[in-house]
Order: structure tokens, then C-alpha cells, then sequence
């Protein structure tokens, strides 16, 4: 089930950020940074907020979200899983691990699972090609995959 | 202050922070917590050795001691063999370090020795997040030398003599680069750094932010007392936490200790550096793409000239140069141009950092004087491919770059010949290839990568590269028609020489290199329908080998009812109802179906 | 940073807490820290080796540790190589007798022969 995250204490946050960045020259970026970590996502309700208080088109801002990849109008899962698709990984396999996951957490590349648990993403190279193939879960590193090594870490979440 | 009569480096690199170089720290305190060895040991968090493949890695000084693949358990017996006893743990050395009963040291090591290191010469020695310990290796002394002793036309000149040229890609003289940005007209400026390591299977900017950052810092205060600006700004990957945190750290102490702000060593020169965070998109590691990045737009590439030089940042004169390239201005100030002209080859200066990945034994960082070999990277550092396999190519340049062959393995690695091989320096990733991989699928995956990052801003690149990409798609997938090779070979050529930037410039290069030097790879997918590689799903089908005991679990598996034959007897699959699901490999306890 | 002193200074400093992962080809004293020469009170006889080198400042010397050297009964033991010369083993060590070597023999060349195995019984 989707959370609320239109909370009041939600955009009280942004309104400290936009406080904190507003003025300064090239302020969207680091203000879309902070509001995708508050909220989990940049969806239309917020961008209209920062076009409000930053007096600048909305269209421009809603251009520059769906530019870059860090930045999601839809929230994504509790747990991202991230596979490097960089060279490195892909030449010893990276795709393997995809297909694996797909099929043990029954989420799609770019999509999010039924219960919103998992989202997958592939990732471009985030410089680990020492310990290809890689992959990520949030925070956590894992490096030297094999395909067999995938439930195991699915099952840890 | 406190004495230590050993130093325990640990790798805290990404690459061996993710094979768990973070509990072994926690361990080592508590070992040492344990045996009172706290007050006489020291721990020491570096940034990369460069040898990720040996992650973690931790180093005992003074003797030198290189333990690779250190585990958690490991932990307490080299406290109290090593540290404690003074005996080195000889088993858990890195392979290499034990050499006919003899324990070399780190900097003896095959991996090491062939390597020269400018750029990363801090990496792995000292603490990144101590100011001191940097300036204990000459730290800012750099800085100090030009602030007090050198005029602006002096530090360019210098900059320009060493021949040092741009390390993110491109190869532009970074002397030159300066010069414009000094002459040209502008009550403000800028000097701005590259750290958006866009390139997959890159690196080295990273090491340098984690393992470095006041390397970086250093450069970027003397560059911009060269050009005559008071701000900088470095734009890092949202991808590199480690880094980012590491950087500003950096920034807070250099802050701290007056070395960025106002009057620095008693001049009048100011200086202050912000990070600006990227979000993930590979074109704003094109110039004029990041500098609409750090404004705050789409990372949109804009028409040059202007060059940034002359209207950069909000329209005003910008140095940019990469993370590498600034690596260099502090050794190259201090040891003067000749020295740094005296590495390399005749148009490629100094050293280069590449990030060695792919099927190489040791995967890792290394950087090496210009000129060095293909097959020395390869073979003697890199210590040649597992397996017993052969190597097939190495691509070099990311998806800008293109696949050498075996037959040009000779080739001394500067940045003009690189790119007369077809391929280019690029930031300097070096992905090495096995038998195992199918060219044609390595180009595809380049096109892929591309078309997905392709900013949509002109028709060539936006529109050319996904018709590039349909066609590899057809082939790899066993469609390819008489004609189609041709086809792509012509799309390449007009993308090449339309595209408004770098990234459409370049992005057909993986394919027309791989058309260079494996066409009849090429050949083999469109005519005979065929994957020398065995790599191409669509081009395969599964074969049952004498090795079939009869057991019928594969038919049990096959989803298409494909396969037939009596239990104990070999069975057969037809390939008209395959659906090459590979259930049926999952399966077998025999091993005996193949993909042929 | 007001001035170039000031970084030297700092430098100064810093460099005491560093030069240990420097590569050096000078002297190197080795102390024998396995079980017996720890119960024998060679871990003092370290640390004091380690504080004389550092307060005298000799870039050029290290000060390492081994383990069993093989004869227990002689430690705490120290080892001194000095490029060129044959190596001198001293024995029955005390953080004196061991301040007394970096003074005499490390810095002045002259071996103390009453210390070294040859004089031991």
C-alpha cells in the first residue's frame, strides 16, 4: 500500500531547504536532491512548491527532474536493488543477476513489486569493476556475484 | 605526541568497502583494544590501493606487509602473530608478496612495480580525512611555492611546458586551456573540475576524491591564481557517496587551516570551492553539459565556440579540467615541467591512470608512464586473463572508444595512437575481453548505453543511435539480412561527423572499431546465423551430448514439450519447438545439454 | 595559513606520525617479540627504541620487530643492520641498554661490545 507522503511535516522540510538554497545561484539542483530524499520521490506537488517559492516555471522544473535518473516522480520501494550494468559487470554477467531477481522478487527492471517492497534498477557503473558483477540494495555493496548467490541475498530483506 | 612503532593501513576504498573493509576495521580495534596494543599501533582508513581484486586489503608498516582478502577472522591472528609477535602471517599475504619463501613488500610487487605513480602517488598512504597527513607529504607546499614565488605567466607557462594534457578524454593541452581563461575578458571567473566519472568501467577521479581530495583542492586554488578566479566549483556523481563526503571534509579542514579563503599564506589571493552534486546522467560529463548542470538546467550540451574559456559558468570565463589533470599540477609545480616532460612519449606527457576490469586477473587501478605497452598493462601488471582463456580484445575509451585486438597488443599507449587504432584514451577505462565474449553483443551494449543517455538535444544522435541500436538488435537476435552491415557502417559515419557534441561524436565508435577488427563476426550473425561467441541467445540452440543418461528429468523441465527420447537412452531435443529457456540445463545432473 | 614557516612547521610535525610508511634503505633495528622475548620485557625495550628514534629524529633508521630470534634464554634481543656492515646482535635488553645503542651505536657507529652476544656467557 502506497504511504502518504504529502505529509505536513514532510514539506516543512522543504520549506527549511528552500529557505536554506534559495537565492544562491543554480539552487534547483540541490533543492531537487534534498526533496527526492524527503519524500522518497519529486512528484508534481512538490515541483509546483519549489516553482512557487523559487518564481520560476513550473515546466522548466518538471524538465529538469525527468532528466536525471537519480530523480523519480513515483516512489520508489523500501529496498532498491541496483544492478551495475557498467562494462565491467556486464561482461562477466551482469544480466544473469537481472533475469534472477526479476523472477525471485517478481519485479521488473525500472518497476516496483506488487507489495512495494523492492524496486529494481540497472545502474549504470558505480566504479566498483574490481568485484564485478556487483549489486546494490540501498546502501549495501555486494561484489563477486554469481547467479547462485541472488536468493540468498533477496532473502536477507 | 604519540608514538607508533606500526601503522595498519586498511583500504577504504568503494571497491573494498564493499567487500568488507569496514568491520575489519571495527575487528582490528577491538584485537588491538584486547592485547593493550592500542597506544603502539596504529589504525590507518586510506583511500584505494588500486589492487581491488585482492579487497580488502590491509597493509603493516613498517616491514610493508601486503595482506590480501583479509577476512573478519582473520583479524585477530594477525594481531597477534604479526603486531603483537612480529611474525608475518605468511598465508595470508597477497599471493604474489611470497615469492620462493622470500616476503616482499608491498612496493615489490609485480602489480606495483611497473607503475609510476603522479596522480596517485597519495592514494593508499595517507589518511584522506587528516590535512596533515597530506601536507606531511608535501602538501600545499605546491601552492605555497606559487603564491610567494611565481607570477600567474609563470604558473601557466609552467603548466603549458610539462606538456600535460586533459586526462578526461578528449587529450586538449591543459596549458593552453589556462591561457585562454587568463586572457580572456571578464570581471569574474571561474576554475570548475570534472568529477562526473560518467564512463562505465572507470575509476580513478573517485580514488583520487577518496583517497586524495586535498590533491585536488590544492589544484584547483593554484589554477585558479593562474586564470584569476576566486571560486571554484567541483561537480561529483550523486553515484560516489564515499567520495563526496570525503571531499567535503577535505574542503572544511583546508577551510580550517586557511588554505582556502581569504589571504592564503599572507597574499591576497581568496579562494573557496563548493561541491555541486550531478544526478545521474552520463552527457554532463560533456563540458558545456555540466556547466548548464551546475546552473541548475538540463544537462544539455550547448553549441561550441563559445568555448568555456570565454563563456563558461552564467556567461563568464571557466577552466574546467578533470579530476586526473589537477591530480598532476601539484607534482608538476613542485618537480618542475622538465621532470614531468621527461615522462611519457613525445605528445603524450606524464602518466595515465587506468582502471584495469573485464577477464584480467588483477582488476584494479594502475597508472603507468605514457608509452607503456598494451601487453605490458595486460599481461605483466594486469597478470593476464583466468582461466587459461584467450584474450580477445580490450576496449579502452568507454562507450566512446572502441575494441583493440590481439594483433595490436604492441602498441605504445599514448593518446594519438590510441585513437589511430580506432579507439581513444578516453578517461581511461580498460575492459578486457576473453573468447567467451561476442563483439557484436559488446557493441550492442555500448549502443544500449548510449541511446539510453543520449540527451535528445540534436536529430543525429538522438534518432541515429536507436536505429544503430535496432540494427544490432536484429542481428544479435538472428534477423540480420544481407545489407545490414553496410547500413550501419554508413548511420556511423553520418553520426560521427553530425552530432552537435562529444558524447553523438563518438558514441559509433565501439561499433565501427568492432567492424575494424572482428568483422567476420559481424559476418557470421548475418550470413550463417551464427555466434562464434556463443554468447547471442537468438543464435543458439540446445544440443543433448553422449553424456545423456536417460532420466527424463529434462523433459519433466521443458515447458514446449521439445524434448523426447526412452528412459535410459540419449534424448533429443527439437530445435523447431525450442524455446531456449535453458530450464532443461538447470536440470540436467549430467551436464550433457549444450549451447552450440 | 598565514606563511610558508607555518606549513613547514606543520609538515614538521605531521611527518613524525607518516615517515614509518616511507621506503628507506638506512639502518634497521629488529626486535625479537615472540612469546619469550615479550615475557622477557622486550615490548618496553620496543617502545623505547621506537620514542629514541623518533625524539632524535633519524629519518633513516626502522624499527621493525621478528619473531623468535632462538635463543630464548638471552632475550629481550635486538638486531641492528646497518647498510654495509655485518649485523650486531645485542642481548639481555633493557629500555637503558637500549637507549644507550641508539645513542652510541646508531648515531655514532661505535658498537658496545659488552652488550652483544658475543659477550653474553
Amino acid at each position: 500500500m502506497a504511504k502518504n507522503i504529502f505529509t505536513q511535516e514532510n514539506f516543512a522540510k522543504l520549506d527549511v531547504v528552500i529557505a536554506k538554497h534559495k537565492g544562491q545561484r543554480g539552487a534547483l539542483m540541490p533543492i531537487l536532491h534534498e526533496a527526492q530524499k524527503i519524500f522518497g520521490c519529486v512528484p508534481l506537488e512538490v515541483q509546483k512548491k519549489v516553482s512557487e517559492e523559487l518564481n520560476m516555471p513550473l515546466a522548466e522544473i518538471y524538465g529538469v527532474v525527468t532528466f536525471y535518473s537519480q530523480f523519480t516522480l513515483e516512489p520508489k520501494g523500501d529496498y532498491v536493488i541496483g544492478v551495475c550494468l557498467g562494462t565491467a559487470c556486464y561482461v562477466k554477467g551482469a544480466q544473469k543477476l537481472i533475469d534472477k531477481i526479476k523472477e525471485l522478487a517478481k519485479v521488473e527492471v525500472d518497476g516496483t513489486s506488487a507489495d512495494g517492497k523492492f524496486s529494481l534498477v540497472a545502474t549504470r557503473c558505480i566504479g566498483a569493476c574490481g568485484l564485478a558483477p556487483v549489486l546494490t540494495v540501498n546502501e549495501d555493496v555486494y561484489g563477486r556475484l554469481v547467479e547462485s548467490d541472488v536468493p540468498g541475498i533477496i532473502a536477507k530483506y | 605526541m604519540e608514538l607508533y612503532r606500526s601503522h595498519v593501513l586498511i583500504c577504504g576504498g568503494t571497491g573494498c568497502t564493499s567487500s568488507g573493509s569496514k568491520s575489519i576495521e571495527q575487528a582490528f580495534n577491538e584485537e588491538l583494544e584486547k592485547h593493550n596494543l592500542a597506544k603502539e599501533v596504529k589504525l590507518v582508513r586510506t583511500g584505494c590501493f588500486g589492487l581491488c581484486e585482492a579487497g580488502p586489503i590491509v597493509i603493516v608498516y613498517p616491514e610493508g606487509s601486503f595482506y590480501s582478502h583479509v577476512k573478519v577472522e582473520d583479524i585477530a591472528r594477525i594481531t597477534e602473530e604479526h603486531l603483537l609477535k612480529g611474525r608475518i602471517v605468511t598465508d595470508l599475504l597477497f599471493k604474489e608478496a611470497v615469492v620462493e619463501d622470500q616476503i616482499r613488500s608491498i612496493n615489490e610487487v609485480d602489480f606495483y612495480k611497473k607503475q609510476q605513480r603522479v596522480a596517485l602517488r597519495n592514494c593508499g598512504v595517507i589518511d584522506p580525512e587528516d590535512i596533515t597527513e597530506y601536507i606531511a607529504f608535501d602538501g600545499y607546499k605546491a601552492l605555497a611555492k606559487v603564491l610567494t614565488e611565481m607570477s600567474r605567466e609563470e604558473v601557466i607557462e609552467t603548466i603549458k611546458k610539462s606538456g600535460l594534457r586533459g586526462r578526461g578524454g578528449g587529450g586538449f593541452p591543459s596549458g593552453l586551456k589556462w591561457e585562454f581563461t587568463y586572457k580572456a575578458q571578464g570581471d569574474q571567473k571561474y576554475v570548475a573540475c570534472n568529477a562526473d566519472e560518467g564512463d562505465p568501467g572507470a575509476f580513478m577521479d573517485r580514488s583520487v576524491l577518496e583517497g586524495d581530495p586535498h590533491a585536488l583542492i590544492e589544484a584547483m586554488a593554484i589554477a585558479a591564481y593562474a586564470v584569476g578566479s576566486n571560486q571554484g566549483y567541483v561537480y561529483v556523481r550523486a553515484e560516489y557517496p564515499i567520495a563526496v563526503d570525503r571531499l567535503q571534509i577535505a574542503i572544511n579542514q583546508a577551510r580550517e587551516y586557511g588554505l582556502l579563503g581569504k589571504g592564503i599564506f599572507g597574499t591576497d589571493f581568496e579562494f573557496d570551492l563548493e561541491i555541486k552534486l550531478g544526478a545521474g546522467a552520463f552527457v554532463c560529463g560533456e563540458e558545456t553539459a555540466l556547466l548548464n548542470s551546475i546552473e541548475g538546467k538540463r544537462g544539455m550540451p550547448r553549441p561550441r565556440p563559445p568555448f568555456p574559456a570565454i563563456k563558461g559558468l552564467w556567461e563568464k570565463p571557466t577552466l574546467l579540467n578533470n579530476v586526473e589533470t589537477y591530480a598532476n599540477v601539484p607534482q608538476i609545480i613542485l618537480n618542475g615541467a622538465e621532470w614531468f616532460a621527461n615522462i611519457g612519449t613525445e605528445k603524450s606527457k606524464g602518466t595515465k591512470v587506468f582502471a584495469l576490469g573485464g577477464k584480467i586477473n588483477n582488476t584494479g587501478l594502475l597508472e603507468i608512464p605514457m608509452g607503456t605497452t598494451l601487453r605490458e598493462v595486460i599481461f605483466e601488471i594486469g597478470g593476464g586473463i583466468p582461466n587459461g582463456k584467450e584474450f580477445k580484445a580490450v576496449q579502452t575509451g568507454g562507450p566512446s572508444g572502441g575494441c583493440i585486438p590481439a594483433s595490436c597488443l604492441d602498441t605504445p599507449i599514448d593518446y594519438d595512437n590510441l585513437i589511430s587504432l580506432g579507439s581513444m584514451m578516453g578517461s581511461g577505462g580498460m575492459i578486457v575481453m576473453d573468447e567467451d565474449n561476442c563483439m557484436v553483443d559488446i557493441a550492442r551494449f555500448f549502443l544500449d548505453f548510449t541511446v539510453d543517455e543520449s540527451c535528445g538535444k540534436c536529430p543525429p544522435c538522438r534518432i541515429g543511435t536507436k536505429r544503430m541500436l535496432e540494427l544490432l538488435d536484429k542481428i544479435t537476435e538472428g534477423h540480420g539480412e544481407v545489407g545490414d552491415i553496410e547500413k550501419l557502417e554508413k548511420l556511423a559515419e553520418n553520426i560521427k561527423a553530425s552530432s552537435l557534441c562529444g558524447l553523438g561524436q563518438t558514441a559509433p565508435n565501439p561499433v565501427l572499431s568492432a567492424l575494424r577488427y572482428f568483422r567476420e563476426e559481424f559476418e557470421a550473425h548475418v550470413y550463417h546465423k551464427q555466434c562464434p561467441a556463443g554468447v547471442c541467445q537468438g543464435l543458439l540452440n540446445f544440443h543433448i551430448t553422449d553424456g545423456c543418461k536417460g532420466c527424463t528429468l529434462c523433459t519433466k523441465a521443458c515447458p514446449v514439450n521439445a524434448i523426447s527420447g526412452e528412459k535410459k537412452e540419449l534424448h533429443v531435443i527439437d530445435t523447431d519447438k525450442c524455446v531456449k529457456c535453458g530450464a532443461c540445463v538447470d536440470k540436467c545432473p549430467f551436464k550433457a545439454i549444450i549451447k552450440k | 595559513m598565514k606563511s610558508i614557516a607555518e606549513l613547514a612547521k606543520i609538515r614538521e610535525e605531521a611527518l613524525k606520525k607518516v615517515d614509518i610508511r616511507h621506503d628507506r634503505e638506512g639502518t634497521r633495528i629488529v626486535v625479537g617479540m615472540a612469546t619469550c622475548g615479550i615475557s622477557a620485557g622486550a615490548r618496553p625495550v620496543l617502545m623505547q627504541l621506537v620514542e629514541e628514534v623518533k625524539t632524535r629524529n633519524l629519518q633513516e633508521v626502522i624499527v621493525s620487530q621478528t619473531g623468535c630470534i632462538g635463543v630464548c634464554r638471552l632475550e629481550p634481543i635486538i638486531e641492528v643492520y646497518r647498510p654495509g656492515e655485518e649485523k650486531v646482535t645485542y642481548v639481555e635488553m633493557t629500555p637503558e641498554k637500549a637507549k644507550r645503542i641508539v645513542a652510541e651505536h646508531i648515531v655514532n657507529g661505535k658498537v658496545i661490545d659488552e652488550y652483544t652476544i658475543g659477550a653474553a656467557k
